[in-house]
């Protein structure tokens, strides 16, 4: 009871914009997990590397006097050139995908903290024109509205470009490189070129959130990205279930799924606010994150069993 | 005039200086005439579907030279060759990619063979000349263009994949056993299919078949191969004067073997 009374619902509607805030920068980074895990069917955990690459790219390019804005391109590239690593690892060396991006990872790690010089690196928004900070969900109500429209903006003009570049001849490719290899050769096309390239969007994606995230949290630290990939996961897993047979049914379904993943990362960190809220302690929180994805990416599978079980007929 | 395929002494080995080394080619020689059909049998690890994974380049040979149309492939990747190949897997599966549309697939097959750009990946146009060929297919899929290939049944998806082998017009089509995961009905219906986009098409094409029946009934030329090579190269009249039990007849002449697949006889 007494647990009960210590709850104070008025401090979890305070905290509440500021996790929506961060689930809509990380769900860039979701749509960098499901362009990997969906359409290429790549497990990648580069991601855990190249979202603090980003990180550290953007806060030392801000502390050296370039634009925080500018800076976010240059943690794409960034992120990108993480993907090319796994990418020629996995294709040109022949190391199995998972592997190969478990080996970028580690080594970003060594790169991130050469970037930064050491293991967290402030930027903060009194001193740099951030381009989100989490100043600017908490300052008044004025800079909110602004900081949500611009996100909001931002995240739809991102969601069109990722659409129109699946309806082209190369996001086919990438696709049916996903879907079926055997067929897409066949079809003619180069499929460890196409898998580099899906690799490097999906890191550049993550570079970009990496170095977002950096901002509005006001500093890049090495250790960032530690359970990324989870929190991608489970924010691509959330969409689906939550919203994909309304996204599957709609015209630019693709897009709607896309939106979903957003949004998946938007609950995920809703969920995590609201069980910190509960006094679950932060440091569980990792755990409670995998376990959640390992339910959700286990259902389907279960599901089907049980209906062999039945001797249900397809 | 040009052979539409040559091969030229090719060998290929699987597993080589293991425990589980097996000869696969050994030494097939083969020249294919522009319009030829060639069917082709053989017991189980006689060495069909290698020779046409051979010429496809899922793997690189280990000695010979493969020809089409006075290009040399030898050296080419997979998806290289692909420009001038069509290709239907016994496994209909394989052959089209389960979680793309109809007509996403036929894009992509439109374009077998040429750099994927950042146009937009299927045209207008493009999709009422979809429409009509799925037309000629008979099965209704004309209406469901936009349907995932995966909701298609294995029948359906072996005439998609006989269509998408033929949008592009190939040197050669390649059928790797295409109706053996089909049942009777439905394996009749697609190489009832096979054979009219080979007539229309005037292609080029090799059929690997279990079926001694379907191997006489389609094509102009068999050919029978056995551990490796090609033993056995009938075309023209004397193929169509062809009956099953010749072939069986073959089979234990030449290889000096009896033919001991219940699969082929049965069938």
């Amino acid at each position: 009871m007494e647990y009960f009374m210590s709850l104070n619902p008025v401090s979890l509607f305070r905290a509440l914009p500021g996790s929506i805030a961060q689930g809509m920068i990380w769900g860039i980074m979701a749509l960098g997990v499901y362009i990997t895990f969906r359409l290429l069917d790549f497990a990648d955990l580069t991601v855990d590397g190249s979202i603090a690459t980003g990180a550290a790219v953007s806060v030392m390019l801000i502390r050296a006097g370039v634009s925080p804005v500018v800076s976010l391109p240059v943690a794409f590239l960034a992120g990108m050139l993480a993907g090319l690593i796994t990418g020629l690892l996995n294709t040109l060396l022949g190391i199995p995908g998972i592997l190969a991006s478990i080996l970028t990872q580690i080594s970003l790690y060594s790169i991130n903290l050469n970037i930064m010089g050491k293991s967290n690196q402030p930027v903060s928004v009194d001193n740099y024109p951030l381009v989100v900070s989490l100043r600017y969900v908490t300052d008044n109500a004025i800079s909110r509205i602004v900081f949500f429209a611009g996100m909001i903006i931002f995240l739809l003009v991102l969601v069109a470009v990722l659409y129109w570049y699946f309806g082209t001849e190369q996001g086919h490719a990438i696709r049916a490189t996903g879907c079926n290899g055997n067929m897409a050769r066949a079809q003619g096309i180069n499929t460890n070129f196409i898998k580099v390239l899906a690799l490097m969007l999906s890191n550049g994606l993550v570079g970009l959130c990496g170095g977002m995230y950096a901002q509005f949290q006001g500093a890049a630290d090495v250790n960032m990205g530690r359970g990324a990939i989870v929190i991608g996961l489970a924010a691509v897993i959330i969409g689906e279930v939550l919203f994909g047979k309304f996204a599957s049914k709609r015209k630019f379904a693709f897009g709607f799924t896309l939106i979903s993943v957003i949004l998946g990362a938007v609950i995920y960190y809703m969920v995590y606010q609201f069980v910190l809220w509960l006094k679950m302690p932060s440091e569980d929180m990792k755990l409670f994150s995998a376990i959640v994805v390992a339910i959700f990416l286990a259902i389907p599978y279960l599901k089907e069993k049980r209906r062999l079980k039945k001797g249900v007929a397809k | 005039m040009a052979y539409a395929l040559e091969i030229i002494d090719v060998h290929k080995v699987f597993n080589r200086g293991t425990i589980n080394e097996k000869v696969a080619l050994n030494g097939v020689n083969l020249n294919l005439n522009p319009g030829d059909f060639v069917t082709i049998i053989g017991g189980n690890g006689a060495g069909k579907s290698t020779t046409l994974n051979a010429i496809a380049g899922v793997w690189p040979i280990d000695a010979g030279k493969i020809i089409i149309d006075g290009n040399d492939i030898t050296g080419l990747s997979e998806h290289k060759r692909a420009a001038y190949l069509g290709r239907v897997f016994q496994d209909p599966m394989t052959g089209t990619a389960a979680t793309m549309d109809i007509e996403e697939n036929m894009a992509l097959a439109y374009r077998r063979g040429e750099h994927r750009t950042l146009r937009w990946g299927i045209s207008k146009a493009e999709r009422e000349e979809f429409r009509e060929k799925l037309k000629t297919l008979g099965l209704g899929l004309e209406d469901r263009m936009t349907s995932k290939v995966g909701l298609l049944s294995g029948g359906q998806r072996q005439a998609i994949t006989l269509l998408m082998a033929s949008l592009k017009q190939p040197k050669l089509l390649l059928l790797d056993e295409h109706t053996a995961a089909l049942d009777p009905k439905t394996a009749a219906k697609v190489l009832e299919i096979s054979d009219k986009i080979i007539q229309e098409n005037h292609l080029t094409a090799m059929m690997v078949t279990h079926n001694m029946r379907d191997a006489i009934a389609h094509g102009n030329r068999l050919i029978m191969m056995h551990e490796g090579r090609v033993i056995y190269d009938v075309s023209g009249e004397e193929k169509q004067k062809l009956q099953v039990k010749d072939l069986l007849s073959k089979f234990e002449e030449v290889s000096g073997s009896e033919f001991a697949n219940d699969r082929m006889i049965l069938a």
